[in-house]
Formats: C-alpha cells, structure tokens, sequence
C-alpha cells in the first residue's frame, strides 16, 4: 500500500520543530508500524538525510520505550495496543498520517519523535515501592493473598510507563500512570504499611513534576496499551485524602497520633 | 594460564555457607568509603545496585535506556524457578540443582548451579515481600506451573508477564535508593569502555546518549550486567538496543569469554514474515502445557490446519519423547522442530513452521481457563499475525533467544580482571550448553540480590585500591573518542542495519541451530570480510554531539563483527554436540546431540591477543562429583 507520512522533526530540545512530510510506497500489511519507519529511515540514510529518531527497544509491547501520536491519537488507532506491535493492516492504501512526539510540560523534546520522561521515574521513587530491604523477607506463603487482590493488584501492576496517559490528557495528568502503582502496591497485604504515605508522596511528586489534575476525562484509559482502568485514579483519590489528613511524621512525640 | 574458578570444598551443600563465612566483611560505617559502578538495570544489576545501595556502598547504576524499568528482562513471559515445593510433589533443591545440570547437558559448574538452586527460594520470598504480584490460588497461596524439562510444578508466574512483574520489583528497590539518594542513575548513559588499572578494573568510558558527552567514572569495583549478545544474529527475540559491547570491551581489556558458541534456540516464536522483519517474537513456553505441537505427516501438505484430521497429523514430540512430550528442553524441541521443517512437512507460507495446537486444550478445559492462562499471549499473536489462536492452531518456529555463553566469570562471579564482576546472562553463568524454561529471571536475581553484596564486600575488604593513574583514565577516554569520530567519517555507501542483517544471516546459517566444520570456517571468512567492508564503507550520518541512533547502532554493530568471529571458532574448536551448541558430523544415530566428555568436559575461555591475533583458549575443566553424566534423555 502506498501511505503519505507526516512527521514531527525537530532537531533538538532547543530548537524548533516542523512537520516534515514523506511518501512510502510497497507498505507490507504485515509490516509493524516501526517496521514501516526503520524502511523510510533506511532511505532516509542512503539519501544522505537523518533518519527520525524514535525511542523504542523491546518492540513486544512490554518495555514501554516507544509511543508516539498518530492521526491525534497516542500509540494510533488500535485500541490496548503499542506502536511497537501496531500492524500496517489496520491502515489503508493512500491514507495520511501524521506522527507527533508526546506533548506534555513535564515531557520535554528530546529530538524528532523522542520525549524525556524522566519525571515517571521521580514518581516512583518518591514512594512507588515497598520499603523491604534484601534479606528481611518472611516466607512467601506466610501472607495468604485473595486470588481476587492478587489479580487486581497484577492488572494495575502491568503498566509499562510509556507516557501514552499524560499525552492523551488534556490537562497532561499522569494520574493514570500514578494511581496504577498506588493501586498495585495497595491491594496487597504488603503495601498496607505505607499506603497513605505512598499516596500523599506520589501524588505530590506528580503536581511538582508539572503535570496537570485528574478531571475525569477517560482519555487516558482510552489510550493505554494495558487498559489500565480509570478506577485506579479513583482508588488513588480515596488513598490521598486519608493520607493527606492523617499524614504525621514518624517520630511523633510522646506518643501522638 | 591455569583458571582458578574459587570453588569452595567440602560437599556441596554447605559449600556456599563456608564460603560466605570465609569472605572477609566490610564494617559497616566504611561501606560509604567505597563507590561501586553497577552497568546495566535489568534484573540482575537493578537488583545488584539496589542491594549494595541498601548495605550503604556508594552506588552509580548505568543504563542506555530512557528508565532503567525498560531493560530487556521486563520482556520474560513464562515464570521463575524456584524449590519451594509448595506443590508437595516431590521438589528439592537437590532435585532443582539435578535438573539444571543435565538440562545443561553438563557444561555447567555443578557448585555454582547448587547455589542456584539453594538461593531460588530466597527469590520468591523477596519478590512477593516487594509486592510482585504472582498468581495465587483460591486460598491465597502461591500457584506454580510446569515448565521445559522438568517434571514438577516449580514455576512461579505473574500471567504471561513475569519478567515484568520482578524487573518493575528490583526497578522500585532501585528508585527507593535512587530517592534516598544512595543510588546515582544514569539513564541514556552507554558504557563504551572498561578502565583498568594495575590490572584491577577500576572503572568505565561512557557516552551519554543525549549530549554526546564523553565521560569517566572511577570506582572501587565495577559490576556488569549488560544482558546476552542474541542480536549478533540480527533476528532474535532480544530488545534493539540489546548489545555486547560492555562485555566485549571487557574482553579486549582482558576479560576471557566464556562459551561464546553456547546460544539458545528457543522452539517457540512467531515466524518470520518478510526482509523487512526487525525481531522475532516469542510467544511463552508455557504455552507448551497446554498446546499441542504438529505437523502433516504428508510431506508439502498446503491444506488448512482444521482440515487435516486427526490421523494425519504427527504429534511428533509426544512420538519420540513420550515421557516429556511437549515439554521436552527448549534445545531439544527446536532441534526436532528443524528436522520436520527439513523433512519437508514445515507449514506456513515458507514451510519454516510447526502448529502449536489448543484445540484439545480448550475442549478440554473450556476457553474461559485457557484465556485466563494465555489470554495476553494470544492476544499478541493475533495482533501481529491477524489470526486467532483460538480457532486456528499457532505457527511457531524457533528463534535465538538467550545466550548462555558471556564472559568467564568464577565462583564470586568475578571475571579474570580483578575487579570486574559479572552478573545474570552477561556472564557464562550457570546454564551450561543450555538453559532450561523460566531459570534465567532465577539467576539474575540470585546474582544480583544475594551473591554479589557477599562477594563484592569480600573483594574491597581484601584489595588495597591502588594509585589512580590519570594518564591511564584520560587516553581510555581518547581511545573512545577517537573511535567514534572514525564511525563518523567513514561516510560511505551502506546503512548499519545492513551490515547487522548479513551479519545475521550468515550467523543463523552457520552458527545458528545445526553447524558443522566447513560452514563455520567458511562463516569465519564471510565475517572478516563484512568487517573490513564496514570500516570502510559504513555510513553513518548526524554528528557526536548529540542524540544519533545511528552512531550508537553503528558502534554495537562494530563489536558484534568481531564476536560473530570468536563464536564461530568457538563452535569450530568443540569437536562434539552439547545443548544448544549442535555439530552435524556428532550426533546420535536418532539424530540427538552426541557430547565427548573424555575431550570437552571443559568451559573455553577465550583471551584477546590483540587486534588482528587470534585468541588463546583456556580450559576450566568441569567436574562432576554429584550428577554423574549421561546421555541426556528425554524418552
């Protein structure tokens, strides 16, 4: 199939970019969508032209690296799905498409198609673990799980930090990002013991980031490659407000509460 | 050079405890006086930094991915291996360390895979305190199922996600000390040369990949954990950015390489569909539990799957192995896969292909329990191939998936240098000529989370750090540097990717699934050629200074040029067929891999004489005091 392409190509994080257009022709259906790039970019290179740079690596759909717009919408048009393993079948003959990188304040830029989301990492490390140090664990077995907790807390936990989310968002939220991994770890008996913390310190670190509030849009869950539910953010709503009021400092004195 | 691999005496199973109470400790307020370079963030160096950030060691992880949570080992689908024997069916550790040794097909060190198999248990126990979410039973127990070539239930899974599930556990360990700042990461950052003074590795060249910046970084001890060297076949179910050329520079300094020939054909992936192909996809081998494999019995039967019957199909692993049937080790599979593909009764466009059937599964279980198992794997299936695995059986085929071979390493997992340690499938590690399902997340996490802190701290406790030599940083730095702008002047008339693809193919064709003498010396000279060609007619577009994909593809390229090369002669020098290393003229009159022990009881180590010498083979020679060799045997 033939395909007119129209890619964002900017330079560096400094300086402007622009829609470059391309035309592709002999478009395999059962090529990936980044296969379809890796052939313009190889012709791009014999032509003496940069390729365009897009961050990608596992192209299974699991290590979150790649994503960008398509027509408008983050990781194209086939819904639970990442580029990596979107298929040129869901195109057809002559249609145009136009490839943006993640637009958000909190994602800046990086070259081309490629996006600097860092600021997903702060989240985590600002309160996105349990806090168990190599060696102190008790048996596996000791805490029995519900299957049904196990489950839910295993279909937050697949999140895979791509960004799509916070692209989709309007207000450039990254709730659904936040609340899957307040929701993952809150499921579990052992989550319970920084739960509220966890909460209040995500959910903070995510404002000082730059990235806007959950107003109930639904766009996000609409994007995610993982399905990841809109409920999780509901979740993480009710976790922040218990934690936002009844956050104390470890070392109360006295015993305060 | 005689290899003194450190094993500890005495019986096997307390061999591990001396040793940890003979290491010398670091007290405790001098661990900060230490700064340890952790290289590579998936599941065995995330692991690995986080620990010793935990026991208070000065600790900068390196990763070239945008978020060390995008290492390749999120990618692991199927499960971990653990002892529990929570099933009550008759598991151990002696019986995890047996299997894993022949599975092996005794190539590995019987000491080393012991430890394994003690450690297992430790694994699960830290991953479901960190909140991995593991499938569970009713009861709220943990559920396990069976993998490739054994015969209990001692696989631990999160769905068709495991590897995803204990990587995002080690990644939050890891920004938990990142936060706390114990932890210095650095994303985007390549490694691209190892610093070693005094003969003691004492640190590394990096390229950060956004700026082009050429930095140093100088520590106590460097830790590598840069993954397997799959992509030298171009196709293969590895990440893009999967590459060797941490561990290669690290044999160029000194580093011997380990096995470089023992690759892992893994029976189960989706088929290659055209030129334009990028990688390969695997679809879990725990699919193999419930699927069926076949062929016609017809030779060049084009008829649709559904309407061939049932007496005209050739369920040909439970044929030939009834004991194991479908669940026969990934080298074995994927050997018989490539006979009915030799036979002519391969299906598909290509005729390279085999079903993998859940017809008899899903009559059997309902589709309800089959989609709880596999759903997302047949979800994956079907968006890259448009079919639905739940109407028409699966075509698989085997591809490259995990390399056993990396650098030599002993029993502390340190390699020939002093100081250089070498984690989880950067190493030579534990899995002899083949590594059985669902045991590769089982090492990265023992290396990383419990015999590295150990061995580690003895090292520095033991070693006086010696001089720093200035001059010896900064003409690493140079040697870098003049390395890359030479990439970039080439300016010839071919992509890298080009020159990645012939490199693949002539690897797949004689270095892949089935070798023999005259097609690796001739693969020896195609390489050669191809490397020269590269040097000089490369192109390699945009500048140093700032994010070029190219160049970073360029320079991976570079090394894998040369490894293809040490492979080769590699399985050129061991005259016999162990595991996933098959030699056509020794082979079992059924066709099955035919091992010399009297000859090649050994792990080659393979030392760098210089540019354009060969390499000097060094022999660790294996012993086994525990499982007695045999014809591995799966019937």
């Amino acid at each position: 199939m033939r395909l007119t392409l129209n890619i964002w190509r900017q330079p560096s994080p400094a300086s402007n970019g622009a829609m470059v257009r391309y035309e592709m022709t002999e478009v395999s259906e059962h090529m990936s969508f980044l296969e379809m790039l890796d052939v313009l970019n190889e012709r791009l290179t014999g032509s003496g032209e940069e390729p365009v740079a897009f961050d990608h690596d596992c192209r299974e759909g699991i290590c979150g690296s790649c994503g960008f717009v398509i027509n408008g919408v983050a990781h194209g048009p086939r819904r639970g799905t990442t580029v990596c393993q979107l298929h040129m079948r869901e195109f057809s003959d002559g249609d145009e498409l136009f490839l943006e990188p993640w637009r958000a304040a909190a994602f800046l830029v990086v070259k081309d198609l490629v996006v600097n989301r860092a600021a997903f990492d702060r989240i985590i490390a600002a309160g996105g673990f349990v806090s168990v140090s190599t060696g102190s664990a008790p048996d596996g077995n000791a805490i029995p799980v519900p299957k049904t907790s196990a489950d839910r807390a295993m279909a937050a936990a697949t999140c895979i930090g791509c960004g799509a989310c916070v692209a989709a968002c309007p207000n450039a939220s990254a709730s659904l990002f936040t609340s899957a991994k307040i929701a993952h770890l809150g499921l579990l008996p052992q989550g319970q013991v920084e739960r509220f913390d966890r909460a209040v310190n995500m959910v903070n670190q995510a404002a000082s980031e730059g990235f806007g509030n959950c107003t109930n849009i639904g766009e996000c869950e609409a994007v995610c490659p993982k399905s990841i539910a809109l409920e999780n953010i509901a979740r993480m709503n009710r976790d922040f407000v218990v934690g936002a009021f009844t956050y104390r400092k470890a070392a109360a004195e006295g015993g305060a509460i | 050079m005689i290899l003194n691999a450190r094993i500890p005496s005495g019986p096997i199973e307390k061999r591990w405890d001396t040793c940890k109470f003979e290491m010398k400790l670091v007290n405790p307020a001098n661990k900060r006086k230490f700064n340890v370079l952790v290289v590579g963030s998936g599941l065995a160096g995330a692991s690995a930094a986080a620990t010793m950030a935990e026991l208070g060691y000065n600790v900068k992880c390196f990763c070239f991915q945008d978020s060390p949570r995008r290492a390749h080992s999120i990618a692991a689908q199927g499960g971990i291996n653990a002892a529990k024997n929570y099933q009550n069916d008759g598991d151990s550790i002696y019986r995890l360390f047996y299997d894993t040794v022949k599975g092996g097909d005794f190539r590995a060190r019987e000491s080393n895979v012991y430890r394994l198999a003690q450690i297992s248990v430790n694994i699960i126990d830290q991953a479901v305190a960190q909140g991995v979410p593991f499938a569970r039973e009713y009861g709220g127990m943990l559920a396990n199922r069976s993998f490739g070539g054994a015969q209990v239930s001692r696989t631990f899974y999160a769905r068709g996600q495991t590897g995803q599930q204990l990587l995002l556990g080690a990644y939050q360990a890891l920004e938990r000390q990142i936060g706390l700042g114990r932890v210095k990461m650095y994303a985007r950052t390549e490694m691209l040369d190892l610093i070693v003074l005094d003969g003691k590795a004492r640190g590394i060249v990096t390229r950060n990949l956004l700026t082009g910046q050429i930095d140093t970084h100088v520590a106590d001890a460097v830790v590598l954990a840069t993954g397997g060297y799959g992509n030298v076949f171009y196709l293969s179910t590895n990440a893009k950015g999967s590459n060797v050329t941490a561990s290669w520079r690290a044999y160029k300094r000194g580093a011997f390489f380990g096995n470089p020939c023992f690759t892992q054909i893994h029976p189960t992936c989706i088929p290659v569909s055209g030129e334009y192909q990028s990688k390969l996809t695997l679809m879990s081998e725990s699919l193999r539990n419930d699927g069926r494999i076949w062929v016609p019995k017809k030779e060049g039967d084009k008829r649709a799957p559904n309407e061939i019957p049932e007496f005209e199909r050739d369920y040909y692993l439970e044929r030939i192995y009834p004991s194991f049937g479908n669940l026969v080790p990934r080298d074995v599979a994927s050997r018989a896969a490539k006979r009915m593909c030799d036979e002519g009764r391969g299906v598909g466009p290509a005729g390279l292909g085999v079903y993998l059937d859940f017809g008899a599964s899903i009559d059997r279980l309902g589709k309800q329990a089959i989609t709880e198992r596999y759903g997302n794997l047949f979800e994956m299936y079907e968006r890259i191939t448009g079919e639905s695995p739940y109407s028409t059986p699966m075509r698989i085929f085997p591809a490259v998936h995990y390399t056993m071979g990396g650098l030599w390493v002993d029993y502390h997992l340190m390699s020939t240098i002093p100081g250089l340690f070498v984690l989880g499938e950067a190493n030579f590690s534990d899995h002899g000529a083949n590594r059985l399902g669902a045991s590769a997340l089982m090492q990265g996490l023992a290396d990383g989370y419990f015999i590295i802190p150990y061995t580690v701290g003895n090292y520095l406790a033991s070693t006086a750090a010696g001089k720093l030599d200035e001059g010896a940083v900064s003409s690493a730095k140079e040697s870098v540097e003049a390395r890359l702008s030479t990439l970039l002047q080439v300016n010839g008339s071919r992509t890298v990717d080009s020159f990645h693809r012939d490199l693949g193919k002539t690897m797949w064709e004689y270095c892949g699934m089935a070798r023999n003498a005259k097609g690796l010396e001739k693969a020896i000279g195609i390489i050669q050629g191809l490397r020269q060609e590269f040097w000089k007619d490369v192109k390699v577009l945009g500048a140093g200074a700032d994010l070029n994909q190219s160049l970073e593809k360029a320079g991976r390229v570079a090394d894998f040029l040369e490894l293809g090369e040490l492979m080769c002669l590699d399985a050129l020098r061991r005259e016999e067929s162990c595991g996933g290393h098959f030699r056509e003229e020794f082979q079992t009159p059924e066709g099955e891999a035919m091992r010399d022990d009297g000859k090649f009881a050994y792990a080659a180590a393979w030392q760098f004489q210089g540019e354009g010498q060969a390499p000097e083979l060094h022999k660790e020679a294996l012993s086994f005091e525990y499982v007695k060799p045999s014809q591995r045997s799966y019937k």
